[in-house]
């Protein structure tokens, strides 16, 4: 029993190691780098050193997520540098093809956000399950320091109606 | 002191073993499934058998080659993989290396994901007949397949016809109407390349048999076609009578998806056709109804039957077949209708949709001594939706299965794959584990170096096996 524990303490650690995961991550994707209102996938680069923002993700069964987060970061950046436990997200990276990084926020939170989802993100929330008119996706949200205390909701990840 | 040795051996042997999960079929169910049972229980042993040599099954034979950031997710099957108690034993087929009824005694949960891989027919007049390519073969022929590599198609006339007007059409598509330098990049296999580079091909229609605002395709996949580089489309008119009244009913992704195809209908009436530029054309209300042929039995064009839309309300409109028909002349034609799954193993029970019965993922589970089967991906939603909600069925199907796990006393170690091995598949070909796999993706990276390309798939089987193993 003990030893089984052990053991998957230590794959947890290999399992979440978000090394290979960061590097890959800078990633322009072709169908979209001929778009001017294309956002910038990663904004790592803008990282303004030591400025930290409160951020909670709720999860759909009510469990809360808090961790601070660097001013610059997406939300995406952030789920993974913090291996936050938010299964499947952020299955493409960032790269604007799969919708995982599914998030909602307040409508007050939502109207502040400094940047409108281009066209691109709105083609993939249209694919979301759960959309709402709050809907954005985590990875085009850049964290700025006037949203220290944001709360996200990740909505469940799956249809009712299908079995 | 003796004594007490014995109580405490007593009690370890009497303790609960770790519960081993068989996994079978190595796509995006299997991996999200095994990723959801290794994070929520405390230990789990989790084999996954796989029929090809290569995991990642539709992520790496289905997406298509100018698409790399969907594959990404293959970051994250392997992070799955690469835990001590997940193995990968590829090269091992259902059905023909091992049974159910045999994964069953061996193991404490089965879970099948194998997929959907039969294309369905159209059962229509001379559907066999010369360059009726199914679609998903096509596919598998860019992507390296081994089993579609050699498909015979040719590309040496201008029109082809996509019946269907899904994903997977509108990817047969873009890849048809794509500049050859801009796939060049990609990981599309060599022998594809090389004959697209000779393609003749000029004009793809899209064809499907119902209206706009019925069109299975997304919107994303949509805009990337219109997009296309020396390609232009060419709609028609009349097939859009009425839409516009309609589109403020319509949910958000649906109204969007026919606003982007209006604003490509006025842009196309508006911008006159250029000469070298190809042509993609999407149609609507038309259903085969025979395929026509000259003396060779090839194909020289399709007969459609035109239908067209009863009802007023959108939910209830039905599509109806009239009397008058109209051919198309094409010299291509490709079948892109839908999947259905294989009936791997005896054992499987199909429901009236040819899907494996199951409810909320639970096949059987009247056998007392047999471990339970489960049923997740396409196998058991039907052919449908994108990697995002395989992904949710595959976590819904795994919840299931810890609930039942964590209730489950696994007082006797089931033996796993190394009981399978023995006693069942010794003499068949060789097995290949991750690590066999890790050189095999070695390879064709470096492979694909050598063609400035990110890989160069190996399309055979024996030579995958004689990469893995050494
Ligand atoms: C052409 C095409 C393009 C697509 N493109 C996209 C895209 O761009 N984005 C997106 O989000 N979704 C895409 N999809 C959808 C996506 O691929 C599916 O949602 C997903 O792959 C389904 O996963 P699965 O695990 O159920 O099946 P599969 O991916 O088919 O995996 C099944 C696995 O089981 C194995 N297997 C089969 N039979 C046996 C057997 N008897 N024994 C052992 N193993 C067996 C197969 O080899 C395969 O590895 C595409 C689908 C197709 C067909
Ligand atoms: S991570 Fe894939 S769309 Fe955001």
């Amino acid at each position: 029993m003990n030893i089984a524990r052990i053991s998957y303490r230590t794959l947890l650690k290999t399992f979440n190691s978000p090394k290979s995961y960061i590097n890959k991550y800078n990633y322009l994707g072709t169908s979209f780098s001929n778009h001017g209102s294309a956002v910038p996938l990663s904004t790592t680069k803008l990282r303004l050193k030591d400025e930290k923002v409160k951020l909670t993700f709720i999860l759909h069964d009510g469990k809360r997520l808090e961790t601070e987060a660097n001013v610059g970061d997406t939300l995406l950046d952030v789920v993974v540098n913090n291996d936050l436990n938010i299964e499947g997200y952020g299955a493409c990276e960032g790269t604007l093809t799969c919708s995982t990084c599914h998030v909602i926020l307040k409508k007050k939170d939502y109207d502040k956000l400094p940047e409108e989802a281009c066209e691109e993100e709105r083609d993939m929330l249209d694919l979301a399950y759960g959309l709402t008119d709050t809907s954005r996706l985590g990875c085009q949200i850049t964290l700025t320091k006037d949203m220290d205390g944001l709360e996200v909701t990740v909505p469940e990840t799956i249809n009712d109606a299908r079995s | 002191m003796n004594f007490i040795k014995l109580v405490s051996i007593r009690n370890f042997s009497s303790s609960r073993n770790i519960p081993r999960v068989c996994i079978v079929g190595a796509g995006p169910a299997g991996f999200y499934a095994a990723m959801h049972i290794t994070k929520n229980l405390p230990a789990v042993n989790v084999d996954i058998i796989e029929k090809l040599p290569v995991p990642f099954g539709l992520i790496r034979y289905g997406v298509a080659p100018d698409h790399p950031e969907v594959k990404n997710v293959i970051n994250q099957f392997t992070k799955v993989a690469q835990q001590p108690n997940v193995n990968f034993y590829g090269n091992v087929t259902l059905g023909k290396d091992i049974r159910i009824s045999q994964l069953r005694q061996h193991y404490d949960a089965v879970l099948l994901t194998y997929g959907a891989e039969e294309d369905k027919t159209l059962g229509i007049e001379n559907e066999e007949a010369d360059n009726i390519v199914a679609a998903r073969r096509f596919v598998g022929w860019y992507n390296g397949l081994p089993s579609d590599k050699d498909l015979k198609i040719d590309l040496s006339g201008d029109t082809a016809a996509i019946l269907g007007q899904g994903n997977v059409a509108l990817d047969v598509a873009r890849i048809l109407l794509t500049p050859i330098n801009e796939l060049k990049s990609t990981d599309i296999t060599d022998h594809a390349l090389n004959a697209l580079a000779e393609s003749k091909i000029k004009e793809v229609y899209l064809i499907g048999r119902r209206g706009p605002l019925q069109v299975a395709f997304t919107i994303k996949e949509l805009r990337e076609q219109l997009k296309l580089s020396n390609c232009q489309t060419v709609w028609r008119n009349q097939d859009f009578e009425g839409v516009e009244n309609m589109i403020n009913d319509l949910p958000r992704p649906r109204k969007r998806l026919t606003e982007l195809m209006l604003k490509s209908l006025n842009e196309y009436k508006s911008i006159p056709i250029h000469n070298d530029n190809k042509l993609f054309k999407p149609i609507f209300f038309r259903a085969p109804k025979k395929i026509l042929v000259n003396s060779h039995k090839k194909i020289t064009g399709i007969d459609l039957i035109c239908n067209e839309l009863q009802g007023n309300k959108l939910e209830e409109q039905k599509c109806v077949a009239t009397a008058n028909t109209e051919i198309l002349n094409c010299s291509l034609a490709f079948r892109s209708i839908g999947y259905k799954c294989v009936k791997a193993d005896d054992e499987i029970v199909f429901n009236s949709n040819g899907l494996v019965e199951n409810s909320k993922g639970i096949v059987d589970n009247n056998s007392n001594t047999l471990a339970k089967l489960y049923v997740a991906g396409w196998l058991g939603t039907g052919p449908i939706g994108v990697i995002l909600h395989t992904m949710g069925n595959a976590f819904q199907v795994a919840k299931v299965m810890c609930d039942d796990l964590k209730n489950k006393d696994c007082f006797t170690d089931k033996g796993g794959f190394e009981e399978i091995k023995k006693n069942y598949i010794k003499n068949s070909s060789p097995i290949v584990n991750w690590e066999g796999w890790e050189r095999i993706d070695k390879y064709e990276i470096e492979q694909g170096k050598l063609r400035n390309k990110p890989r160069e798939k190996v399309c055979s089987i024996e030579k995958m096996i004689d990469i893995a193993i050494i």
